[in-house]
């Protein structure tokens, strides 16, 4: 496919892989922060075409894997009520909640619906309207602005059975919390391509000179992904902590404006909960005023309902690149993608499961 | 769940901005796609879809950067008098790294 397989190209791929050898004199930790890139970095063994000197750290830019315990919940308890039509990404479907998953309460009689587009659940809710429609809007900047646009659709069609459960979470402010904290051990950052497609990169240059740390704007093919670090290491290895676009096809400075636009209009941001690492001040999205009467939280009275996370499992740290998948007691284990204890299990982007999937036999069909 | 793939638009469907739909091809799989984030978006043009949305329009020009980078690195490798001698220790299993030319799958 065009724009696809050129750059998965193993040569050239190890051709930049070469380059970062050469460069390399000194141990350098980079967090990849995006879960699709954590994906493509294992799937590919991106990881093991690197020096030993470099350490990626996966972060904990999976959507699906910080959606906190009590969102779940309130998922799970909006998509059992009768009459309810619960819409979800698929990947949402397993994630365990604190005592089922969306799977199981579909299989007890619930109507829940895997779309593709939110507008899919709006349309849902125009051909529905005995129905409750809900929508439960996961992601981070980059799908934001569908979510967005289908609550504008839904308010402008003027649909009164169409509400949405919000939990999106912002880039930035999650950076900020990692690089704050005392034990980080992050030197420099691909920030995802998607996020900054939407949201442009003009956030970043405050946080690159505030923690003296590089940070990448970065695709996720392969070339992008190694192209992405030897920037990183470019500048380590000459003191520099600057921001830079690796992934200039798709990503503006400014980004995308008519997405910020429709964003500004029905979002506003909010303190958000990310499951294993806790809150963190404005790093979410939640409806503006003007589009309250979209909030499935505020619909189905399920706004005060607070819950607290498991002990036993140690995604938290994983999140935060404090321990490897594999270092988690319960991994593969009593923790597998068939029965997970926590959501980086689930998601293919989660690294549990990336480690699950690739890693437990020596890695194949690499570069 | 945040993955987005290149795709080709190959018609446009409404003049309203805000509902503009194109049929998007990638690489023979045919979906729709609204299209109100790329308003300047034609026939022919590559778009970044996620669940359902453009994000935004390839860059031709831009999209040939890294080859174009890589081809300047190996011009200056082969500039070098006794060529590339800090070659890099093999990663760990061997046996995954690919002849050269080959496709990742
Ligand atoms: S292996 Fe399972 S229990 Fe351990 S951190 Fe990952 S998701 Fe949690």
């Amino acid at each position: 496919m065009k724009y696809l397989d050129e750059y998965r190209d193993g040569e050239l791929a190890q051709q930049l892989a070469r380059e970062i050898h050469r460069i390399t004199t000194k141990p350098w930790n980079i967090m990849e922060v995006c879960g699709g890139q954590t994906h493509a970095i294992v799937k590919f063994g991106i990881d093991e075409l690197l020096p030993r000197q470099i350490n990626l750290i996966h972060g904990p830019g999976c959507p699906v894997c910080v959606t906190p315990l009590e969102m779940i919940d309130k998922a799970l308890e909006i998509a059992a009520r009768p009459g309810v039509i619960f819409t979800s990404f698929g990947d949402m479907l397993r994630v365990p909640g604190s005592t089922t998953d969306l799977l199981s309460v579909k299989a007890q009689g619930g109507d829940v619906r895997i779309v593709y587009s939110p507008l899919d659940a709006v349309k849902l809710a125009e051909q529905n309207r005995t129905r409750e429609v809900v929508f439960f809007g996961v992601g981070f900047e980059t799908t934001a602005p569908a979510t967005a646009m289908a609550v504008f659709q839904a308010a402008q069609k003027g649909l009164k059975n169409f509400s949405m459960l919000i939990s999106h979470v912002l880039v930035p402010p999650a950076i900020e919390a990692l690089m704050s904290s005392p034990n980080c051990r992050v030197q420099a950052f691909l920030a995802a391509g998607h996020v900054c497609a939407i949201m442009g990169y003009e956030e970043y240059p405050p946080l690159a000179a505030k923690y003296r740390v590089p940070i990448v704007v970065t695709g996720f093919e392969p070339l992008d992904i190694l192209q992405g670090i030897l920037m990183c290491v470019q500048q380590l290895e000459s003191g520099r902590a600057e921001v830079e676009n690796q992934y200039t096809r798709a990503v503006r400075k400014e980004g995308n404006q008519p997405a910020q636009q429709i964003l500004g209009e029905v979002f506003r941001v909010v303190p958000r909960k990310w499951r294993g690492v806790g809150e963190i001040p404005a790093s979410g999205l939640g409806l503006s005023a003007a589009y309250a009467a979209y909030d499935a939280e505020k619909k189905f009275g399920l706004v005060d309902r607070h819950v607290d996370e498991p002990a036993d499992c140690l995604s938290g740290q994983v999140l935060q690149g404090r321990i490897k998948p594999h270092e988690c007691p319960a991994f593969g284990k009593r923790c597998t993608p068939e029965h997970p204890l926590g959501a980086t299990m689930v998601s293919s982007e989660g690294a549990c499961a990336a480690y699950h999937r690739y890693r437990r036999q020596p890695t194949e069909a690499i570069i | 769940m945040c993955l987005a793939i290149p795709g080709k638009v190959e018609s446009i469907t409404g003049d309203d901005p805000m509902s503009r739909m194109g049929r998007i091809n990638f690489g023979g799989v045919v979906k729709e796609a609204c299209l109100a984030y790329v308003p300047e978006v034609k026939v022919g043009d590559y778009v970044i879809v996620h669940v359902g949305f453009a994000l935004s329009k390839v860059d031709e020009d831009e999209a040939q950067k890294v080859f174009e980078y890589l081809k300047r690195m190996e011009e200056l490798d082969e500039l070098k008098e006794d060529g590339w001698d800090e070659r890099p220790h093999e990663p760990s299993g061997g046996s995954s790294v690919a002849s050269p030319h080959q496709k990742l799958p």
